[in-house]
């Protein structure tokens, strides 16, 4: 069955099953539709950390330097929606959910693919919009819209941003509505639930969120409009409104969308780990089901946003116990993971390498999430840059590092190319340094007590911020040499093969890059996932 | 067998049968229903809120509602969810000439629902009752300057807005969608197997009346009884 063979140039597949523009802006393949999305979330990362970037070096002296208040707040914002909308939400999702979920249950397609060509036609619109705000006067309320200043106070682009987020919502839904219906009844025979990969699972539990919280941010958006447009509404105090209600809507879908944001990376981890200890994963009903328990525990715990917003400590307590109550299932995975990792092969490859960081930076920014639920030392640090340390554990170190472990992971599979491992391992570990010393600083500076969204600051913060700022220009470096070594690897790189890495899974079974309809038979399956015998020789 | 079903136009090449497209279609479109319900809960939230808060203000407001032509449009609608249904069994069994009556009798009777929507709104602009663009009722602005209530009853008018217009946006988009089925019924695609889209906008028709007979009772016959 794994007879060694290397991808013939002319071999039919995806990639040269069509050529021309037409081709690519028309397809329906969901392998096509991935690498549309990997292109246009990689232009906004690449926006969102040039802001990063910029607010970083304002950073750098206690004084403002290169901007006043109002352009950083702009400058703040921006980098907030985009990386959050732009980048995070879709990353895993549209790039390797899409890409992978067919592939990895044996089957053509996802359920819906015309649906799935437009949900990117409609991200690609509500991008377009928020460039064009970017470049036409910005917003400065935060990525959050905190009325009443967005509904009645803020001169800023506040109309467009938010039609924009409406409208990117959709893209968001229609993704979560193709995966789950795909996953429920595509599935090839005898792929089993339990006998599918974990990415499956948190794929499905991600998709979850998508469909049931987004059309509650969309709402939001909507009333936050009218509100504006019109000069009546619910929103603002002096006209009748209620500015906590705005934020009860607001973080019922931003919070959960966290978990649309680390959700995936860890089911990308738990590939990755399987792979590279060439074991089951520990105790793999229980990931799978922790994978669910907080897609639906996420729900429950938005007012932990709002403990200094003026609710009632009642509610305050409730949500600070669920809050904790979260911490059960995703502490499960980091143990399961680790457990894994017991008396496994462990071979260090690039993608380990990202997952490895992951398991570090993702429990520190679980443990400090926990601070932060407890009431009387949220208190002491909302809106501090613990606050900004915390997420960025999560964000970056959690969501990001997962993204690129996968894409290191599957960038054989879908280009059919080996990337060079020697820049690739370099580019990791200057990542992870880069990262701590860019975020740690900030736990450090916001426990002291520097608040965030300021571009001026006391005096004695200043050597923290100047850590973090050269913190940020490392992991500039981590960030921008995969761009080099990958899009290289397109030429030159070594051809990949089925299976490069020897792992388990129906995704590697089939040519790389896979042919347009995936499989020339449906796979039959007939072992659970990470089916690593004790002896395992399958490269090929 | 699951090839066979292959020669049939009306069967996507990604799905192995009938049966498993039908099962992920009907899947597909109550996942969507589910989006949906969350969009309206957000509106009905707030709503509610609002109603706590200021429970005079929207009995106050709610005096200014016509019942009647409410009344008729939940009774229209409840009729084109018939006529849906109905639509529905005509192309299960394969009878075209039915599929593409009921098809345009519930069109009309949407279409009626909307001209009535809109003669409502036609009314509530005369009447100064639009918030923000043209507030101009002496009673409502009279009361609230006496402190009869409490809370502005634009707050009352600006949800009863925004639910009904985005109630009117479904309705719009469910006509198109049913009259586009009835056009491209011709050639009789949608009987027996070709059945899943006219199931589809089914579901969806019913789900959009479902949503118009919680929005009557909220919006219309507050305090009516006292
Ligand atoms: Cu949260």
């Amino acid at each position: 069955m794994a007879v060694p063979t290397l991808a013939l140039p002319q071999k039919k597949n995806y990639i040269n099953a069509g050529s021309g523009l037409k081709s690519w802006l028309l397809t329906t393949d969901h392998k096509r539709i991935a690498i549309l999305y990997l292109i246009s979330i990689s232009i906004m990362f690449l926006l969102g950390g040039l802001m990063a970037a910029l607010i970083r070096m304002e950073l750098l002296t206690p004084a403002a330097d290169l901007m006043g208040s109002d352009d950083y707040n702009r400058l703040f914002t921006s980098h907030g929606v985009v990386m959050i909308f732009g980048f995070l939400i879709p990353s895993i999702p549209a790039v390797l959910g899409n890409f992978l979920i067919p592939l990895m249950i044996g089957a053509k397609d996802l359920a819906f693919p015309r649906v799935n060509l437009l949900s990117w036609y409609i991200y690609m619109v509500a991008g377009v919009m928020v460039l064009w705000v970017l470049f036409n006067g910005g917003l400065d309320t935060g990525w959050t819209f905190y009325t009443p200043y967005s509904s009645s106070v803020s001169t800023s682009e506040v109309l467009p941003t938010t039609l924009a987020v409406f409208i990117m919502g959709f893209s968001s839904i229609l993704t979560g509505l193709n995966f789950i219906v795909t996953i429920h009844t595509m599935r090839a025979p005898g792929m089993t639930w339990f006998r599918m990969p974990l990415f499956l699972w948190s794929m499905y539990a991600t998709s979850l969120i998508m469909l049931l919280g987004t059309p509650v941010l969309g709402i939001t958006m909507l009333l936050l409009f009218a509100e504006r447009v019109f000069g009546v509404g619910i929103f603002d105090p002096a006209l009748g409104g209620d500015p906590l209600l705005f934020q009860h809507f607001f973080w019922f879908y931003s919070h959960p969308a966290v978990y649309i944001m680390i959700l995936p990376s860890m089911g990308v981890i738990s590939e990755v780990i399987a792979a590279f200890t060439r074991k089951r994963i520990f105790g793999y009903r229980f990931v799978a089901f922790s994978s669910i328990a907080i897609a639906i525990f996420g729900f429950l715990v938005w007012a932990h946003h709002m403990f200094v917003a003026g609710m009632s400590i009642h509610a305050a307590l409730i949500f600070s116990l669920l809050s904790y109550l979260v911490a059960i299932p995703s502490a499960i995975k980091v143990f399961n993971w680790s457990a894994t990792l017991y008396k496994g092969s462990i071979q260090f490859s690039t993608p380990m390498l990202y997952a490895m960081g992951f398991l570090g930076l993702f429990t520190i920014g679980g443990l400090t999430g926990l601070f932060l639920s407890a009431l009387a030392l949220d208190v002491h640090v909302t809106d501090t840059y613990f606050v900004v340390a915390h997420f960025h554990f999560i964000m970056v170190g959690g969501a990001v590092m997962g993204y690129l472990a996968g894409l290191h992971f599957w960038w054989p599979k879908i280009t059919g190319r080996m990337y060079s491992e020697t820049w690739a391992k370099l580019a990791a570990l200057i990542t992870f340094i880069g990262f701590n010393v860019t975020f740690f600083p900030q736990f450090i500076v916001g426990f002291l007590g520097m608040p965030r969204r300021y571009h001026t600051y006391a005096p004695e913060f200043q050597v923290l911020n100047i850590l973090s700022t050269a913190g940020a220009s490392i992991l500039a470096v981590g960030m921008i040499l995969p761009i080099f070594y990958l899009t290289s690897s397109l030429w030159s790189g070594k051809r990949a093969g089925k299976n490069p890495w020897g792992a388990a899974g129906l995704e590697w079974e089939t040519e790389s890059p896979p042919p347009q309809f995936n499989f020339d038979e449906t796979p039959v399956v007939t072992v659970g996932a990470y089916n690593y015998g004790p002896v395992e020789d399958k490269i090929g | 067998m699951a090839h066979s079903d292959h020669d049939n136009p009306a069967l996507g090449h990604h799905w192995e049968s009938f049966e498993q497209q039908h099962q992920g279609n009907v899947m597909g479109m109550w996942l969507f229903l589910s989006t949906e319900i969350m969009l309206f809960s957000g509106m009905f939230l707030a709503y509610f809120i609002f109603r706590m808060l200021y429970p005079d203000m929207f009995t106050a407001a709610n005096h200014f509602q016509n019942v009647f032509l409410g009344t008729v449009n939940t009774a229209v609608l409840i009729m084109s969810s018939v006529t849906m249904v109905l639509a529905v069994r005509s192309a299960q069994v394969g009878n075209n000439r039915l599929l593409r009556i009921f098809l345009l009798a519930t069109a009309f009777l949407g279409l009626v629902f909307l001209g009535i929507k809109a003669y409502e709104y036609y009314e509530h602009w005369h009447e100064g009752l639009v918030p923000g663009l043209h507030w101009t009722n002496a009673e409502l602005i009279a009361d609230e300057a006496k402190g009869i209530f409490k809370g502005s009853a634009q707050i009352y008018f600006f949800m009863y807005f925004v639910m009904t217009i985005i109630h009117a946006l479904h309705m719009t988009v469910g006509l198109g969608i049913v009259l586009t089925l009835w056009w491209r019924a011709r050639d009789g695609r949608f009987l027996k197997e070709g059945f899943d889209p006219i199931e589809l906008i089914g579901l969806y028709w019913h789900f959009v009346d479902v949503v118009w007979v919680f929005l009557f009772p909220l919006l219309y016959l507050l305090g009516k009884q006292g």
